[in-house]
């Protein structure tokens, strides 16, 4: 009992330490460095979400971009003031009931995940059939349907001119908060006997059905989830880079998301936290290579393009060689710290 | 509508049935012997289209050898995609396999922006591959004509390597039986890069005839096209070839025809061809041609 006790104990003085961080951070960092501690909470929500699909419950789903855009637009739709969506919907006006209501930041968001989340369920229904790289092919053609309805769909989403403007809420307590919360749900839900059950879907789906676990329910749960933070974590990152159109939701963005869970480990949500604050570090240092460079004397002109070059072989480094990923399957724990620097200590 | 403007809409149809058939293939026999998408086969058909453009500015080579020097490039980057990316992998998880062809398929992408620049180029077009021909009050385009001629030939011929030759044997017998194929004494190895070639050729010459037809070529040219015949594979039968160039030609003919019998959804052309494939996979989860 003493333990438990000492572990949550432990745990909350961690939360505490981030909180006295954000403070320290909101008054001396200049606001270029609070952009990338922003953008580290986003890709630590969305990563972690992806890996309870991909890395927990084994599921390969190539669909992330697209519960994200539904929950960038919904929230997006949800919180701007009416005189803002005139202005952007000069084309095509908006359908009626999002033309006048304005709900608060925070609301907005919690329809958005949870929409987001139903979205994710009815999709599960039919795909959650499919296997391995059947499931990963159809939710990718789900996230390019999203993409090409929200592309089309004038009178709800302003087409490929998408919104514009958008009022930055995002700060660093909404997106640390709702990345604390992220880590928090998904760690707790996969110690849980639920978590279990979906651990033993990656493992071997048909020993799990033998064993009696209900695979319609716990595939559908992880994928509600998954798609519940990846709404939440898209309508930040609307707000946070306040400008998002469909093509901001690519492929691109669900493949950087891949990259994180596989750099950090499928299967371990200390090792996506970590890559993704690594991987957005990474990406923002490695615009230096972009830029023009003197090299002993020799002037070197800018080459466009060469940051995700860079990018790409750091992947298919880490794929070929580092095969596990950072952490594997391991996680970061107390037991684990306590043991190493107590070992005869005997809790 | 008229009966001309239907026939035109065909010949269309069925051409570009014939490209998306022919980058299908590609798709489905690596599917078929590694059980990985390769997703670097849209970017394998675009580096195609940028050797022959080289070929042709730089070295002022005629065009028929370009083209032919094209598809030889295509078929040696085919083979070492396969040997750096995809061999070291062959005992790993499905997963990092998978990872792996996404990566290699960006690192090529972002490869041709900063090598041959972001910005589009006019691809070289002969004398004969821009006349139009009337028929029948049916303006068609010689490269309409050319298209379906080279894919039979290529099929035929590809047909002819997989059931009549010794290396067709080994590469149905890896496909049947990966583990058991090794035991036999077959080379893996090598089968799988002949595979590789063969793909990659066939997706070279797809990718010659596609800018022939749309000859504006770029560094993200090969997502759509790939796609698209990534979906053209599935709906076939991943693995099947018969499978793969009639999921070619339902593609081509589906993203002609919504186009000019429901104009209004247009714009959703993507999507339906998605749609299309999911309906496929929820009836018959192994495509129309799948092995059960």
């Amino acid at each position: 009992m003493k333990k438990n006790i000492l572990y949550f104990l432990l745990s909350i003085s961690i939360i505490l330490l981030v909180i006295v961080f954000i403070i320290i951070a909101n008054r001396n960092f200049d606001s270029y460095v609070i952009r990338i501690l922003n953008l580290c909470a986003i890709y630590i929500i969305l990563g972690v979400s992806l890996n309870l699909i991909n890395g927990f419950t084994g599921q390969f789903s190539l669909g992330h971009a697209g519960f994200m855009a539904i929950g960038a637009y919904l929230s997006a739709l949800l919180y701007m003031s009416p005189e803002l969506k005139e202005v952007n919907f000069f084309i095509v006006p908006l359908i009626m009931p999002f033309r006048v209501i304005q709900l608060p930041f925070f609301v907005a968001v919690i329809f958005a995940g949870l929409f987001s989340a139903l979205i994710g369920f009815l999709i599960g229904i039919p795909c959650l059939r499919l296997k391995g790289d059947y499931l990963a092919i159809v939710t990718f053609g789900f996230s390019e349907i999203i993409r090409v309805i929200f592309n089309n769909l004038q009178n709800v989403t302003n087409g490929p001119i998408g919104l514009k403007g958008l009022p930055t809420y995002t700060n660093l307590w909404w997106s640390f908060g709702i990345a604390i919360l992220t880590v928090l749900v998904v760690k707790n839900l996969i110690n849980s006997s639920y978590g279990r059950a979906l651990k033993s879907i990656r493992e071997n789906e048909t020993a799990a059905e033998a064993m009696g676990v209900n695979l319609f329910f716990h595939k559908s749960l992880a994928f509600a989830i998954g798609a519940f933070f990846a709404g939440l974590g898209g309508a930040l990152l609307g707000s946070f880079i306040m400008t998002i159109d469909p093509n901001t939701f690519s492929f691109l963005l669900t493949f950087q998301l891949i990259v994180i869970v596989i750099v950090g480990g499928l299967g371990s949500i200390t090792g996506t936290v970590i890559s993704a604050i690594i991987i957005t570090v990474l990406m923002e240092t490695l615009r230096s290579v972009e830029a023009p460079m003197n090299i002993f004397g020799l002037h070197v002109p800018g080459i466009p393009g060469m940051r995700m070059l860079v990018f790409a072989i750091l992947l298919m480094t880490v794929v070929l060689f580092f095969k596990k990923g950072l952490m594997g399957k391991n996680e970061w724990s107390w037991d684990g710290l306590l043991k190493k620097y107590f070992p005869d200590n005997e809790r | 509508m008229t009966f001309n403007v239907l026939l035109q809409n065909l010949s269309n149809g069925i051409s570009l049935g014939f490209l998306f058939a022919l980058i299908a293939i590609g798709y489905s026999m690596v599917y078929g012997i590694l059980n990985l998408i390769n997703f670097a086969h849209g970017d394998i058909f675009m580096m195609a289209t940028f050797f022959v453009y080289y070929a042709i500015a730089l070295f002022s080579i005629p065009w028929g050898l370009a083209f032919f020097v094209g598809i030889l490039l295509t078929v040696l980057l085919g083979i070492s995609v396969d040997r750096f990316a995809y061999r070291p992998l062959r005992n790993s998880p499905r997963i990092s396999c998978l990872c792996s062809a996404i990566g290699m398929s960006f690192l090529l992408e972002n490869f041709a922006i900063v090598v041959f620049g972001g910005r589009p180029k006019s691809f070289f077009r002969p004398e004969i591959f821009t006349k139009m021909y009337t028929i029948f009050n049916v303006r068609i385009h010689s490269v309409s004509i050319v298209t379906p001629v080279i894919a039979i030939l290529a099929l035929l011929v590809l047909t002819y390597i997989i059931y009549r030759t010794k290396i067709g044997l080994a590469m149905r017998a890896i496909s049947r039986d990966f583990d058991t194929a090794n035991l036999m004494g077959i080379n893996i190895n090598k089968t799988i890069a002949f595979t590789f070639a063969i793909g990659s050729g066939l997706a070279a010459i797809g990718a010659i005839l596609w800018a022939l037809r749309y000859p504006q070529i770029y560094p993200y040219m090969g997502i759509f096209p790939g796609w698209r015949a990534f979906a053209a594979a599935i709906m076939g039968g991943i693995g099947s070839i018969r499978g793969a160039t009639l999921g070619g030609f339902l593609v081509g003919l589906l993203s002609i025809m919504i186009v000019v019998f429901l104009p209004a959804l247009a714009g959703y052309k993507d999507a339906f061809i998605f749609i299309g494939v999911i309906i496929v996979l929820l009836f018959k989860p192994k495509g129309l041609f799948g092995e059960e």
